[in-house]
């Protein structure tokens, strides 16, 4: 295997491109290579970051204790209603099941905890190791779905077989399933937004603003969601979906389904935000809405325009590199970074599409460095030959900026900040502005120590 | 003698109180110098572990994967798994490589002994140290995962060697800030030690330029192979079982005297320390040691009162539970509840030692969970929580303060710098609580006489 002196890995190279150098085209979307120190998490974790936010569900993960340990509310889903959602739940599986399996304690567990909590609806999880001792999650699901008159739906997300997408994929046809009908279906004039997991009540923000202009909303996949709500998806009359990466493949089967139609949108940043109210308006193709999103986008759009302003003139010629899970939010950063003076000179997502890199590459400088399934070795490799003054990523990626005395944004899945919306435009620019203008940073430099990045600003 | 509540068998865990063993063989050996894990499992398991390691010290946690598919999980994950050593190795450079399993490579039977083995004869890479510890997530909690990876690292780097005049000090998942203070206590006594694991710099480094992918700090290897010719070992695992007993393999293999202690948290556990240091060294205790331990009784005698008014719930790592427990007992917090998600070792018998001079008995719980914990305080009428971060369940659902102390703390920051054993760590430790009692007290104190005693007319 060549090896240069760096300690560069060179099965990696062809997941790392820089924009205007190379002709070829980046890999990406296969399972990460050993010893890589991938930042993805598992199949698991794709599913159980889609399906976890419905709020009235029993969440049942069936496996060792790890898998439900690692994931207990970590999330920054809120609800309007029910709290089940918050707990974690876990057969919690032990030598002896393994040997003899551990159908007697899932069904146990599904009994005890339908007759505690009364729930509607379970979702019971497989992990790595049910896949492997070969538990009938099907057969124990629709029995106790019989034997209690509720859905139990059981979700395939053993880690091992592919990366966090195939997560994504797995909640999908939970989410088909649950949704299918019993009747035939009454079209509505409503419409289903999907790929919002209302962290910080960002759903809510955007249900505000579709609510101005008079769209009826049916029901999100899946911030603030629950049974019922969900059962009604099919009646609606569009799609629109906010995280293509989650979401596409629904999208996709209901398409195919139930003929709703979906279009891809974004509110994260002001000219995405605005852009989407259009789609939108126009898709829908009724003359108040046009009207009703144009007033809103005007007087929003001033609004917060003013206030990023500010900022802007402080944040002026700064770079950025993004480190995020997909390839919307990354495309949607980009602009965003723009609106407040800010180019991105490294970027790279851990599940992105080959279409979602395609569009980075169009939409980015030349020099950028576009990476898929990066490590940390990668980042700040990257990140000192770029100069980033600040990284956006999650929370394993935050320490490392940190150390390296660059400045950080969190857009992750446990953050307590809205991000969406033309409110999420202010969050946005007034956290960047408070981690990039920090004090702390001329502290660095008068201590004695270097600023060791490149200071471009 | 506290009253046992063994809850073995459940059919579901609802709100672990423990993680999984490969998690505590990532701690144990983030406190070998120059050291890289490697987790053998599918991608989302180290992935997992870092993000919660990384989110309690703040710190870059690079943790390999053998990252395992579904071919090689049908095959057989040697390939993987040779793969991620080259890279490790290629990347970081590091001086001995741990290798913890997970659930899945436990049940598919892979055999990593024979497999590093034959990697290094391949390699010609003989005299390079790779510890191995079998960690299956069902094989029991993170606590026992760190024991059994500290005795393996014995194990595998330990030797016979001519007498010293080291004390071997064992010790377990603590804060960084802990550690420096047992370093600090046994540099004021002027004593030769080797502590082991040493994380208080791996995981909690200073700020300095420029960024090394590996940290200074770490037991240093010469210093572990030595351990067999120590004068004597300090344990703090007063609740191990043997077999998973770092201090009784030495004490087996190489006849180094054990004195297997409780953490130093209290004055009873921190003058046995120091008394035991005495006996094996023959030092004398400095002054100023003397006079911190006066500064402690002053505030112990200081708050008292205040503390009587405590009832606990005391819940944790087994180690951690004892002499948080211990230090209760002293100072008159009555622990009405004491509780682990691990397997509790000898924590049941040594609890029921502790809690004797009470006119109530306490509950303690074994391999429980929050759910559970949650109700047996309420009926207890517990008014303070001490334990990791997920307490925060506790106070969000029964209205219980807490006191945040051992690991994870992830939902405020300086985890890592929570300092409480010797004398002057158990006084803040002290302060913490009685002032928390004294908080609670004072928020609710109008309305609730108002409650009791006001009676119109």
């Amino acid at each position: 295997m060549a090896e240069d002196n760096a300690g560069r890995i060179a099965e990696r190279d062809g997941f790392i491109v820089t924009k205007g150098k190379n002709k070829k085209q980046l890999q990406c979307d296969t399972d990460s290579s050993a010893g890589c120190v991938s930042q993805r998490a598992c199949v698991y974790c794709g599913a159980r970051v889609v399906l976890n936010p419905i709020t009235d569900a029993i969440h049942l993960v069936h496996g060792p204790i790890g898998c439900a340990s690692y994931t207990w509310d970590i999330r920054g889903s809120l609800s309007s209603g029910a709290e089940l959602y918050r707990n974690s739940f876990s057969t919690d599986l032990k030598e002896q099941d393994i040997i003899f399996g551990g159908a007697k304690r899932l069904n146990a567990a599904i009994d005890g905890l339908v007759e505690k909590y009364q729930a509607k609806l379970v979702f019971v999880y497989s992990t790595c190791i049910v896949g492997v001792i070969g538990d009938d999650l099907e057969a124990i699901c629709t029995a106790a779905s019989q034997k209690h008159n509720i859905e139990v739906i059981p979700v395939e997300s053993s880690g091992f077989i592919g990366n966090k997408s195939a997560g994504y994929r797995a909640a999908g046809d939970a989410l088909l399933r649950l949704i299918k009908p019993s009747e035939p279906i009454v079209k509505s004039n409503s419409i289903n937004y999907l790929g919002d997991f209302n962290l910080a009540g960002e759903a809510w923000i955007i249900h505000n603003y579709l609510r101005q202009i008079g769209v009826e909303l049916n029901v999100t996949f899946t911030g603030d969601s629950h049974y019922t709500a969900l059962k009604s998806a099919p009646k609606a009359k569009l799609n629109i979906i906010q995280c293509a990466g989650s979401m596409l493949y629904l999208a996709g089967k209901m398409e195919e389904l139930y003929q709703i139609p979906y279009i891809q949108i974004s509110f994260l940043g002001i000219e995405d935000t605005a852009a989407s109210l259009r789609k939108i308006a126009a898709t829908l193709g009724e003359e108040s809405m046009i009207a009703k999103a144009e007033d809103l986008i005007a007087k929003e759009t001033a609004r917060v325009e003013a206030i990023i302003k500010g900022y802007r003139d402080k944040l002026q010629g700064k770079k950025a590199a993004i480190y995020v899970g997909g390839g919307f939010k990354a495309i949607s950063l980009v602009k965003q970074f723009r609106e407040i003076g800010i180019d991105v000179v490294m970027i790279g997502t851990q599940t992105g599409r080959k279409e979602e890199y395609e569009t980075i590459n169009n939409l980015v400088d030349d020099g950028t460095v576009i990476l898929d399934d990066a490590n940390p070795a990668e980042l700040e490799r990257f990140m000192m030959e770029k100069g980033a003054h600040l990284l956006v990523g999650g929370v394993k990626e935050r320490p490392l900026a940190y150390k390296l005395g660059i400045a950080f944004i969190d857009h992750n899945h446990d953050r307590k900040h809205p991000l969406s919306g033309f409110e999420g435009a202010v969050n946005f620019a007034e956290e960047v502005y408070s981690t990039v203008c920090s004090p702390v940073w001329k502290s660095l430099s008068k201590s004695g120590i270097d600023r060791g990045v490149t200071d471009h600003g | 003698m506290a009253e046992k509540n063994h809850v073995h068998y459940r059919d579901v865990n609802e709100n672990p109180c423990n993680m999984c063993m490969p998690m505590g063989g990532i701690l144990a050996l983030k406190g070998i110098e120059q050291s890289m894990v490697i987790v053998h499992g599918s991608q989302g398991c180290s992935t997992y572990m870092r993000r919660h390691i990384a989110e309690h010290f703040n710190e870059p946690v690079d943790v390999g994967s053998s990252s395992l598919n579904e071919k090689g999980t049908i095959y057989g994950g040697e390939k993987n798994l040779r793969q991620a050593l080259d890279n490790i190795v290629k990347v970081y450079h590091p001086a001995l490589i741990g290798i913890v399993t997970t659930c899945l490579a436990e049940t598919i039977g892979e055999d990593i002994e024979r497999i590093t083995g034959q990697y290094l004869i391949d390699k010609q890479m003989e005299d390079f140290p790779i510890v191995t510890a079998a960690t299956p997530g069902y094989g029991g909690s993170h606590f026992e995962g760190y024991f059994l990876t500290v005795k393996r690292v014995l194990m595998q780097l330990t030797a016979a060697t001519k007498k010293n005049n080291k004390v071997n000090v064992i010790i377990p998942n603590m804060s960084p800030a802990d550690i420096r203070e047992i370093k600090r206590i046994l540099e004021l006594m002027k004593i030769e030690y080797v502590l082991c694991p040493d994380f208080s710099d791996t995981l909690d480094r200073p700020f300095s330029r420029p960024y090394t992918k590996m940290s200074d700090g770490g037991t240093k290897l010469v210093d572990i192979k030595e351990m067999g010719g120590g004068l004597a070992t300090i344990q703090m695992g007063i609740t191990l079982d043997d077999s998973i007993s770092p201090g009784q393999y030495l004490k087996d293999e190489f006849g180094v005297p054990l004195y297997n202690l409780a953490i130093p948290i209290g004055v009873e556990s921190t003058d046995a320390f120091i008394n035991t240091l005495v006996e094996i060294t023959g030092k004398t205790i400095p002054e100023s040691l003397t006079k911190e331990r006066g500064r402690l009784l002053d505030a112990m005698i200081d708050s008292h009162k205040y503390n009587f008014q405590g009832r606990c719930v005391i819940f944790g790592e087994p180690e951690m539970v004892y002499a948080v427990t211990k230090t209760c007992v002293e100072n008159g917090v009555f622990p009405a509840v004491v509780a682990t998600g691990s397997q509790g070792g000898k924590l049941n018998e040594l609890v029921g030692l502790a809690v004797t001079d009470f006119l109530e008995k306490s509950n303690l719980f074994i391999e429980t969970d929050f759910a559970h914990i949650l109700a047996a305080s309420q009926e207890a009428k517990v008014n303070i929580g001490i334990g990791p971060s997920d307490g925060k369940y506790l106070t969000e659902k029964g209205g219980i303060p807490l006191v945040r102390l051992g690991f994870p703390i992830h939902d405020r920051v300086g985890g890592q710098r929570i300092l409480s054993v010797g004398y002057t760590g158990t006084m803040m430790f002290l302060d913490r609580v009685t002032n928390t009692l004294l908080e609670n007290k004072y928020i609710s104190y109008r309305s609730s006489m108002y409650e009791k005693y006001y009676q119109q007319g």
